[in-house]
């Protein structure tokens, strides 16, 4: 085995040092019963040139990566600069563990800094943590959170959350005994915010929402009393629209795929998670602060830990460990290479390549705009016929990658398609889609 | 440490992305006023060149696997072969949409389902999902799916877990994420759950137990089929821990042992990089009465076809966005398949004969308070090494050597505990060199104890204000005071 | 470190002044030695009632975590708002400017209860 360098002959040195005859009398505190019931796989042995065979072909069985996405809905097909995979790759960050010994991990910890920095100037907040898993399960204990905070038992979600967001939103609150209330959407696409719920811990919205609408926070945080506004968003959108933290929301989170992360079939994200100052004590995760060694050198170490399960144990303010440490530093390579220039550079061609598209398809006979509130880079789409399915397969055909309309009538917006557009779709394809949309059927 | 923010505007991102082809209108035309952004974010615009020295900069003062032996125990920092790497950058895996429709993902569907069938093939249980992303997730899904269990029986009186004094901390918070209570279990002299101390607590307001099999004084739990057979007697379920999988691994499944559930660490025992503190993989694998509670969506066959099956009306929902970890999961997949049968064996054969082989050598200088045999790891004390020289000394001093410390101060029940896990990746010589580092530095305790206190004076900063760090927490970079100290 | 004789003390490390009908709680030298460096008290809030036993505040070192627990019961009139931004003070004087909060006493009985300096540094030794 290529990855134990003992040979046998340390084997037998090794044995003889701890006075045991074999291998197997090392396992001697195992019940015989346990042992004598092991089945093994059936899997032989293969060598590195077979396995990258084998996984090469498997790769290319998947036709999605040779589409052109249209897909978005949380994940989006985003440029990265090729300096970040090369920078993040180095094995001093991909192989180090948690930084629990701060002398020989600044270069971790100066990143979670820096990371924790840029979210919060990203979302207009002044703490953020150094991840969750995801954008889903950041907004599973921002409700969690909240509602340690204000214990009314009860939140408000919006029902134009993202689906996925949405059932790891109620899998946690169904353990923790949280009432999910539903904040219904209006005919622009926007939540309802005329009348809203009482009692509540937390109003939770998601803006740009799941139609890719921008929810109005105006004046919101005011209206909802001693309830704290969670606002779940789209990190890289931060460089175009005015960010959750500016209209007072309490706790921001996102999905940061989009900073520099492949899609990856979904996994590993990054969950982003922000708050004021006055809620330190109930930041859930782990977090890197400033400090000076003996000597008065600056140096980072991860701080505020008896919030943690490894010190508060079932007091903690969440079980999290692990998390998405690599995937964080990728983000920060990502925006450091991009800069608040190219950060609104990128958001800009994602905002005006969606709106040149969705126009052009709004002008066509046969389809419109579900939704008329603003929108960033991705919106809703309906045939007049109500055939979407065909207009799906249309699409398909020509060798673009788009969402099944099922996504939307999960929503409540039956017979619709939504389409991303990103910074890497030219205009050459945004023309080619209005021409398979305009032509005859 | 210089940040980001220290470094000078040195350029900006032009030339990135092209210039835009389509009659461009601006945010605020578009938007208008109030939803457009009216500050910037403040991200330094730097060169690449900037970019490319800090970070390279910033990596060198870290320690990884690829620097030296990492005895870490409980995190099993094994060697993380490059293969894994290159396999995930696959572009055909790396691009793939989790939206796109089971047609054009059949390559990820299939593997993911293959790797579902070995994973159940190694725990010896009827179901995995590869949905939790972390070990801790893991547990939770897990306590989620014990929540579950009882409820859809009506049992919903059962409401406590059972964990032992000696289990790591996410343990009692997930059970506590998850709406129960804990109740801790005592050890015994020997370092393992106390029987009596457990049927003592035994009774009908018990959902189950959490168990770290060995546990997480690397040491097998004896008893363990009369536990789990004591706790299943009285009507709840038994969680395994799977952080210390590494001594077992190919030679005893958690499955004939009597769990119900089972975390995998993919990212601890099938060699997948930790990333400075993650993403992991935390696929749960589960006993026949819990695979109808798995989470959605469940990747199936249908003929020779792969699909996502969400119409599971017992599931207790989904914990992630997606499906999981994916490319964590598709490393340890090219792992697995390297190791084969014969290959996950020798892992644990060698963990277990590492950890003893550095255990019989170093308890001759440092207490072992169960001296027994371990697995994959053991716990040593600091204590009487010498007057005021504490396990902290010993670890920073570790550093000035230019090893990474053990684990230290855990698990609980041992004071002064140094916990250390060679794993199989390290050779007898590293081994070697390890022990004769760690007894040179209790010869230096009692002849210079003050090489410890001071240390380290090698690496890239020494011991850090921990107590300034907490009580004046600095969490963003202090714009405000840099532009004032500016010349 | 002697102990101020005219308090009381609980067996959690709690220290109790009655003064008239109010009573000033603290925590021990003893509690903060063991604890380390103090860098955040958990005050209680004004006017909450707490029951003698249950929980009052906690007060956190780098590494741990110490639930403070009400040596007596009553309504809670003052909290040392200093401690929010000096900490430290717990473990520099945590018998007199490191004190916790006030408590009006609901059952002045209660104290008796409660250990002498003696038996309390009994209890120590």
């Amino acid at each position: 085995m290529r990855y134990i360098p003992n040979a046998d002959a340390d084997r037998q040195v090794m044995l003889r040092e701890i006075g045991r005859r074999s291998i197997d009398a090392l396992f001697a505190d195992v019940p015989q019963a346990v042992i004598d019931a092991h089945r093994p796989l059936g899997l032989p042995a293969k060598s590195e040139l077979e396995v990258l065979a084998t996984l090469t072909r498997l790769a290319e069985v998947n036709t999605a990566s040779r589409r052109i996405p249209l897909l978005g809905g949380g994940i989006y097909d985003h440029y990265v600069p090729r300096v970040v995979h090369h920078l993040a790759s180095r094995s001093e960050f991909v192989t180090a563990y948690t930084p629990y010994q701060p002398e020989i991990s600044q270069g971790t910890l100066t990143v979670m800094f820096e990371f924790q920095t840029m979210v919060c100037e990203l979302l207009g907040m002044e703490i953020a943590n150094a991840s969750m898993y995801d954008g889903a399960t950041a907004l599973a204990e921002a409700a969690l959170m909240a509602e340690r905070i204000r214990k009314r038992g009860k939140v408000a979600v919006a029902a134009n959350l993202f689906s996925h967001q949405r059932r790891v939103l109620q899998t946690y609150a169904w353990a923790a005994g949280i009432e999910l209330v539903d904040v219904p959407f209006v005919p622009s696409g926007r939540s309802d915010l005329s009348r809203l719920p009482e009692g509540i811990s937390a109003l939770v919205l998601q803006s740009p929402n799941a139609f890719g609408v921008l929810e109005d926070l105006d004046g919101l945080k005011s209206r909802l009393g001693e309830a704290l506004l969670i606002v779940s968003t789209y990190p890289l959108a931060m460089g175009a629209l005015q960010p959750p933290g500016a209209f007072g929301a309490d706790i921001v989170v996102g999905e940061g795929q989009c900073l520099g992360l492949a899609m990856g079939y979904g996994g590993p994200l990054l969950g982003l998670f922000a708050t004021r100052k006055e809620h330190l004590r109930q930041l859930p995760g782990r977090v890197a602060g400033r400090t000076v060694d003996v000597d008065g050198r600056v140096g980072y170490t991860m701080t505020a830990q008896t919030r943690e399960q490894h010190i508060r144990r079932e007091k903690a303010t969440s079980n999290i460990c692990t998390n998405s440490a690599h995937c964080a530093l990728t983000a920060t390579v990502y925006l450091a290479s991009l800069g608040a220039v190219g950060l609104r550079d990128v958001a800009l061609l994602n905002l005006e390549k969606a709106h040149y598209l969705a126009t052009r398809i709004a002008k066509l006979k046969g389809y419109s705009l579900v939704f008329d509130a603003p929108f960033f880079n991705e919106f809703v789409v309906r045939p007049s016929d109500g055939d979407a399915d065909a207009m799906h397969q249309r699409l398909e055909a020509e060798g673009f990658l788009v969402e099944s309309p099922g996504a939307m009538a999960e929503l409540g917006v039956p017979n619709a398609l939504r389409i991303a557009v990103t910074e890497r779709r030219t205009r050459e394809e945004l023309d080619r889609i209005v021409k398979i949309l305009g032509g005859k059927r | 440490m210089r940040t980001i923010f220290e470094q000078g505007p040195s350029g900006a991102a032009e030339g990135i992305f092209p210039a835009c082809d389509v009659p461009a209108q601006g945010a605020a035309a578009w938007l208008g006023r109030d939803l457009a952004r009216s500050e910037a974010p403040r991200i330094p615009n730097v060169s690449e060149t900037t970019v490319a020295r800090h970070y390279t900069r910033l990596s060198k003062l870290n320690y990884g696997v690829d620097d030296g032996i990492y005895p870490l125990g409980s995190c099993t920092m094994k060697y993380n072969p490059k293969l894994n790497e290159d396999v995930a950058a696959l572009p055909g895996f790396a691009d793939a949409h989790p939206g796109a429709e089971e047609v054009h993902v059949q390559g990820c569907l299939e593997f993911l389902y293959e790797l579902t069938r070995l994973l159940e093939g190694i725990a010896g249980l009827p179901g995995v999902t590869l949905q939790p992303v972390a070990g801790a997730h893991g547990e939770l899904t897990g306590m989620f799916l014990f929540r579950k269990h009882f409820e859809l029986r009506g049992d919903t009186g059962r409401q406590r877990i059972l964990l032992p004094d000696s289990a790591h901390g996410t343990n009692p918070a997930s059970a506590a994420v998850a709406g129960f209570s804990v109740t801790q279990i005592p050890s015994n002299a020997c370092g393992t759950v106390d029987l009596e101390a457990l049927r003592a607590e035994l009774d009908d307001t018990v959902a189950g137990i959490m168990l770290t099999v060995p546990n997480t004084l690397g040491i097998f739990e004896t008893d363990i089929l009369e536990i789990t057979r004591a706790v299943h007697d009285a009507g709840g379920l038994c969680y395994f821990d799977g952080a210390n999988l590494n001594s077992f691994l190919g030679r005893a499944r958690p499955g004939d042992m009597g769990a119900d559930a089972f975390h995998f660490n993919l990212h601890k025992t099938l060699s997948t990089p930790h990333g400075g503190g993650g993403p992991g993989a935390g696929a749960v694998a589960v006993s026949e009465r819990l695979v109808d509670l798995l989470p959605v969506p469940r990747v199936v066959k249908r003929g020779d076809r792969y699909a996502l099956d969400w119409d599971r009306p017992k599931s207790i929902g989904s914990v992630h966005s997606f499906y999981g970890n994916v490319l964590v999961a598709l490393k340890a997949y090219a792992y697995i398949l390297q190791l084969g049968d014969e290959g996950l064996r020798a892992v644990s054969d060698n963990a277990v004969l590492n950890a003893n082989y550095l255990q019989e050598r170093l308890k001759r200088t440092y207490a072992l308070p169960y001296d027994r045999l371990c697995k994959h790891e053991f716990v040593l004390t600091s204590e009487g090494l010498a007057d005021g020289v504490t396990t902290l000394d010993v670890a920073k001093r570790l550093i000035d050597y230019g090893v990474h410390p053990p684990t230290v101060y855990f698990p609980l029940i041992v004071h002064e505990a140094l916990m250390i896990e060679p794993t199989e990746t390290e050779s007898k010589e590293e081994l070697d060199r390890f022990a004769e580092i760690l007894e040179r530095i209790a010869a230096e305790a009692r002849e210079h104890p003050d090489r410890l206190h001071e240390a380290p004076t090698r690496a890239p900063v020494r011991r850090l204000d921990q107590t300034a760090a907490a009580r004046n927490p600095v969490f963003t970079f202090p714009f405000e005071e840099n532009a004032a100290s500016a010349p | 470190m002697s102990y101020p004789t005219g308090y009381r003390y609980t067996k959690e490390h709690e220290w109790v002044k009655v003064e008239g009908s109010r009573a000033r709680v603290g925590i021990t030298d003893h509690a903060q030695a063991e604890l380390g460096d103090v860098v955040f008290v958990e005050l209680p809030t004004v006017g909450a009632d707490v029951k003698q036993g249950g929980l009052l505040g906690t007060v956190e070192s780098v590494k741990a975590v110490s639930d403070i627990n009400a040596p007596v019961s009553g309504k809670v009139i003052e909290v040392n708002r200093e401690l929010e931004s000096s900490p430290e003070t717990v473990n520099q004087a945590p018998h007199d400017a490191g004190w916790i909060a006030v408590i009006e006493l609901a059952n002045p009985s209660e104290t008796a209860s409660l250990l002498d300096a003696a038996a309390y540094e009994a209890l120590l030794a």
